[in-house]
């Protein structure tokens, strides 16, 4: 486990980024930061942030390990489609909102473990792998929905969409909940050093006694459960599924999240919070851009410049301009010690 | 040396330098018009720096190329090749997706209004590859033959375009014996035609069959160039690997050790087309070396031990007992570790910290749920870096910014981290300064002297013979030769590797 | 034969026993009239489908093609309903403007060394929001021409009609198989895919070849923007939501290998009339939902991927060569 450096953790880029959006927000609507209590929960832009950051949050939480491998996972806006329409469907046929989300979830594993047999056995190049998915999956989610968009009543999926636990929203709190788990889980055990590994070099991996087969199965595997949980959200939201429009363009949101958040794509080094913090930077520029009038549609201008901006950035021309100004790391002078 | 024809390359005193590292260092070398000039040199010796340089692919750091007697500086290999150099490299690099004639042609491909004539390219190439005795379909896609005709269709391309100079850079590596004569007599012609062909190859008959000339290369300086018709095979084999190998002190000392029990052993291992089936075993502190030029199955030998590459019969017994190995995974779990002879691509994780580098191979055997805690890989990797004086400003940076010498022995200390029973190291002190390289023959025998059973692969003979026990010989893929005590010298080496065919076995 | 033929092969058996399966079922299907629709219906994709083979013929990938073409729409409406410029004049500016998207994409993926995909995204959310920031309303266009071109076609015998955006679509095919196998750009084009490397040491361009792919992938979905707002006299941010995808799926269900290297024009246009037979036949059927064309089109793409990885995968040199000795 590494020790979070918070005093260095605080001064990395991209929350200066998101403070300076927060900043933008506030100077365009004076009331951002101002948060009500109201039946027995929080109010305000700020959480209005978090709770619409949340899905893709979440989708980026499963993309950042399967980024870190070196791979993409392009289905993941189909896969929220076809969980929310399984959850939907279920419940509306009388089956227990429980047993509703435990098969959206599962599909969501199974879609989840098809990418990753793909990429692992079949050794299609991720892309092609999970664009199989994405041009396949909203088809199955509309075969679940028959084509109509499924309104439901179930109290409990909407409490997954709309609910709120200790004053803060459901999608807020699953978000953050899937955040600490997966750290946890990678950096508690050796998984996530082991991804960095495959994703770093995946033939050293190989020499090293590294079984990146089974890895990279559980990375795309929880990628999918990740997808089916942001899926179930959504539909909670609007107490409904829709297979056309739920998680449309969010695959690129998620990766977006995951590259403002440090992870290259590449592969290799990632960080699970700072791609939720990726994903509360493109929330909040959503949410300013809306405050202040502009259509909605504006955001996606603005998207693209943020990508263009980190594409500079991260490109070798830049790098290779930097690394000409900075001066070679000192080394520990030679020891004089026989072995 | 017979000037009996002009020389058409000349290169005067090269030097290249890469960070530390000498490349090259004043490096002389010629080729004339009509003769076949071989280059030899193990790997690292700057055979391919030198190479790059003549054909514009590197830029010198000093001395100069002359063609046909003035100075030029060729900025690209395309422009070496439009001023008449042309080369070919060992992994085709032509486009095997596209047409034998298109491959020809490509960028010169006649058009009327735009528009390629298909008809004329096919005719024209059918009749440029008819002059290298070659009938082939030229509308199929050129990777649908064999690699002997897709070298032979670059060639042609590079003469075509070039037309001086022939740099032909292991073009044989994979390719049969008849192959071969095929190539040959392709070179004999162009030959002929009065083209200065360079041939880089590490395949010492193939040198006697064709070339004129040699120059040997070791460690980025030049050996010398001689007359074929001057040296025979057991001068090059020795004038490639050892400084001064006749008058070298004779280190015997390794083999003296004792030798405990018997630690690993591979019966009758093998795997068609890489390595033909051979037996070794190796005992607690003992150290076995391999020597044998490049592409004599060394490497391919290690592979198999380790399970890189499976090996289609043969069985391993480590300590008795019967283990599987079938991906290095496995051969971990067996306790076995294995330094990479390439270790950019197969050994370091250049954006992981040296601290994880050193750890990762005893974390992948622990497995996901058995994670080293911080303090735990900070004690492990100080442990082994400090054993090993891995000189690093600190643990938590990039081992990428590390030295080579440094890179490897932080491979190196993750195999040891593992607390291993049986070690590999291919070509350790490859691209490596003076110093570091010393360090690691010490430590290989430090740890042969903590009973370890290791197996080191390596081209640098006076290393071999200084730690090595024993020393197996590798010549065409196939173990030819064990060489105990007072044989492990190295003059029986050299000889051992230069023989064709005979006494091959006489200690085995 | 020929191994990058067999996935093509492949697909024209398929459609030809789709078609005849289809006639059995509907003999109504055998007719101009559905064959003229299937054209028209389909000429938007088929033209930006021809910009896409380029495209993952060189190796790389294009997302913005769907919003290329839906900015073109909302640009053209706007020229026209708005500026008051004549169609023409609009088409071109549309084109010139389209040709300049692609040209940068294209020079940000060869100088930044980024991935194509990411690249193209970024284009994607620029045009998408470029189109909306003009107008996020759909404009309906009245021109004259407009009209003359929706009602001019060649009366085909059996009463299938031949539409003239029908027309446009088949001399972009033509043009598109002559340029990719008949000049020298075509070969360069096919060089990068199969080694950038080995392309860049026999001389091909990498960079201007890379410009001039995704000029062209563009140029085209640029077209492909004003057939689609002569189909349907209007302009709109949203219109052809996801065209990206369909086309990617007609490339490769057409054999164009998605790792680049090996393809043929003449089969993505195989790959949209099978799409569009779908399409065809779901609505003859009635009783089937639209969806299926979805599933059934990642179905056949999953297919032809994994036929890909078998024809190649197996890539031993098998064929047979006489020496003159």
């Amino acid at each position: 486990m590494k020790r979070l450096n918070w005093k260095g953790a605080l001064l990395r880029p991209q929350f200066a980024a998101l403070a300076a959006v927060l900043f933008i927000n506030w100077l365009l609507f004076p009331g951002f930061f101002d948060i009500t209590w109201q039946d027995g929960r929080l109010f305000g832009s700020v959480i209005d942030v978090l709770n619409r950051g949340a899905p893709v949050a979440i989708l980026a939480i499963g993309m950042t390990a399967v980024i870190a491998t070196k791979g993409v996972d392009l289905s993941v806006g189909a896969v929220m489609a076809i969980a929310g329409a399984v959850a939907a469907v279920m419940v509306t046929s009388g089956s227990p909102a429980i047993v509703a989300v435990a098969a959206a979830l599962a599909v969501g594993l199974l879609c989840g473990l098809w990418n990753g047999v793909l990429v692992t056995y079949l050794e299609i190049q991720p892309i092609i792998a999970t664009l199989v998915l994405m041009v396949a999956g909203r088809g199955l989610a509309q075969l679940v929905t028959e084509g109509s968009i499924v309104t439901f009543s179930d109290p409990v999926l909407i409490f997954i969409g709309t609910g709120a636990f200790l004053g803060m929203p459901m999608p807020v709190v699953i978000a953050v909940c899937l955040m600490l788990l997966a750290t946890l889980a990678v950096r508690r055990t050796a998984l996530g050093l082991l991804i960095e590994a495959v994703g770093v070099n995946r033939s050293a991996a190989r020499f090293a006694g590294i079984s990146s087969g089974v890895l990279l199965l559980v990375v795309y595997t929880f990628c999918g459960f990740c997808a089916a949980t942001a899926g179930l959200i959504v539909a909670g939201d609007i107490r409904g599924a829709d297979a056309n429009n739920a998680g449309l363009w969010l695959e690129l949101d998620a990766i977006l999240a995951v590259v403002i958040g440090g992870t290259s794509l590449l592969g290799g080094r990632f960080s699970i919070p700072m791609s939720v913090v990726g994903a509360l930077i493109i929330q909040a520029m959503n949410t300013g851009i809306l405050i202040s009038g502009f259509s909605p549609e504006f955001n996606l201008v603005v998207k693209s410049g943020v990508i263009i901006l980190i594409l500079v950035l991260q490109s070798p021309l830049v790098s290779q301009w930097v690394s000409a100004r900075t001066t070679a790391l000192p080394v520990r002078g030679p020891k004089r010690k026989p072995l | 040396m017979a000037d009996t024809a002009r020389p058409v390359v000349q290169a005067r005193g090269i030097v290249k330098v890469f960070g530390q590292h000498r490349a090259l260092d004043s490096v002389d070398f010629e080729v004339r018009a009509g003769e076949v000039h071989a280059l030899l040199g193990e790997n690292g010796a700057g055979k391919s720096t030198l190479i790059k340089i003549l054909t514009g692919a590197y830029q010198p750091d000093g001395g100069e190329v002359l063609l046909d007697g003035a100075p030029v500086q060729f900025t690209d290999p395309l422009h070496a090749q439009s001023h008449g150099i042309g080369t070919v490299y060992q992994e085709v690099n032509l486009l095997p997706n596209r047409s034998v004639a298109e491959n020809l042609f490509l960028g010169h491909q006649p058009t009327r209004f735009g528009i390629v004539q298909r008809k004329q390219i096919y005719a024209q190439a059918r009749e440029l590859l008819a002059t290298y005795g070659l009938e082939i379909d030229v509308k199929a896609e050129l990777g649908s033959y064999s690699v002997a005709v897709q070298q032979i269709v670059a060639i042609a391309r590079a003469v075509m375009l070039s037309g001086k100079v022939l740099v032909l850079d292991e073009p044989t590596a994979s390719l049969d014996h008849n192959e071969v004569k095929k190539m040959f007599e392709v070179v004999e012609r162009l030959k002929a035609r009065g083209l200065g062909i360079i041939f880089i190859t590490h395949f010492l008959d193939q040198v006697f069959a064709i070339s004129d000339r040699i120059t040997i290369l070791r460690n980025g300086q030049l050996v010398g160039t001689k007359d074929l018709n001057q040296v025979s095979a057991t001068d090059v084999v020795r004038m490639m690997l050892g400084k001064d190998l006749a008058f070298h002190q004779q280190v015997v000392g390794a083999a003296e050790s004792v030798q405990g029990p018997k630690q690993v052993e591979f019966k009758s291992m093998g795997r068609a087309g890489r390595v033909a089936p051979f037996s070794l075993s190796l005992h607690e502190g003992e150290v076995v070396g391999v020597a044998g030029l490049l592409g004599s199955g060394r490497t391919e030998m290690a592979r198999l031990m380790f399970g890189v590459d499976p090996a289609d019969s043969g069985e391993v017994t480590v300590g008795g007992k019967s283990v599987s190995i079938r991906n290095p995974a496995q051969a971990v779990a067996a306790g076995f570790g294995f330094c990479p002879e390439d270790r950019k691509l197969d050994g370091i994780f250049a954006d992981l910290s040296v601290r994880e580098n050193i750890i990762i191979a005893l974390q992948a055997k622990l497995g996901w749920f058995r994670a080293l805690n911080h303090d735990e890989q900070i004690e492990v990797a100080g442990r082994y870096a400090e054993a090993l004086d891995i000189r690093a400003a600190n643990h938590d940076m990039p081992v990428k910014l590390l030295s080579g010498g440094n890179q490897q022995k932080v491979i190196l200390a993750r195999w040891l981290a593992i607390d291993p029973s049986f070690l590999i190291l291919d070509e350790p002190t490859r691209g490596i300064d003076v110093g570091a390289h010393a360090e690691i023959v010490r430590t290989i025998n430090r740890l042969r002297e903590e009973g370890l059973a290791l197996l080191v692969i390596s081209s640098e003979l006076d290393e071999v013979v200084a730690y090595s026990n024993r020393v197996v010989v590798m010549r065409d893929r196939a173990m030819v030769a064990e060489l105990h005590g007072a044989d492990i010298a190295p003059s029986v080496i050299v000889a051992a590797i230069a023989e064709n065919t005979a006494a091959t076995g006489g200690t085995a | 034969m020929n191994r990058a033929l067999r996935p093509l092969v492949a697909t024209t058996a398929i459609f030809i026993l789709a078609y005849m399966a289809a006639i059995l079922q509907f003999p109504n299907m055998l007719s101009t009239r559905v064959i003229g629709n299937l054209l028209t219906d389909n000429a938007f994709l088929g033209i930006a489908a021809v910009g896409m083979t380029f495209v993952i013929i060189s190796g790389g990938i294009d997302l913005s093609v769907g919003a290329v073409i839906g900015f073109t729409t909302v640009l053209n409406a706007i020229l026209i309903m708005w500026v008051g410029l004549h169609p023409f004049a609009a088409f071109a500016i549309s084109l010139i403007i389209a040709a300049a998207f692609g040209a940068v994409m294209g020079a940000a993926i060869h100088y930044l060394k980024v991935p194509a995909f990411i690249v193209t995204l970024a284009g994607m959310f620029l045009a998408r929001g470029g189109a909306s920031v003009l107008s996020p309303d759909s404009i309906g266009i009245k021109h004259d021409l407009y009209t003359s071109i929706s009602k001019s076609y060649i009366l085909l015998p059996g009463g299938g009609r031949l539409t003239i955006i029908a027309m446009i679509m088949l001399a972009v095919f033509a043009a598109g198989i002559i340029l990719a196998h008949r000049t020298r750009f075509g070969s360069y084009v096919y060089a990068l895919g199969g080694n950038e490397t080995s392309a860049a040491l026999m001389g091909v361009p990498v960079a201007r070849t890379t410009i001039l792919i995704y000029t062209l992938s563009s140029t085209l979905a640029g077209l492909a923007g004003i057939v689609f707002s002569l189909y349907t006299s209007a302009g709109y941010s949203l219109s052809a939501l996801g065209v990206e995808l369909d086309a990617i799926a007609a490339v490769v269900i057409g054999g164009t290998l998605l790792t680049g290297g090996y393809g043929f024009v003449a089969g993505t246009f195989i790959g949209v009339m099978l799409q569009g037979l779908v399409q065809t036949y779901i609505v003859f059927d009635g009783t089937l939902s639209s969806w299926w064309t979805k599933i059934v089109i990642g179905a056949l793409l999953f297919m032809f991927i994994l036929l890909q990885r078998l024809v190649f995968s197996a890539s031993t040199p098998t064929r047979n060569v006489f020496w003159k000795t």
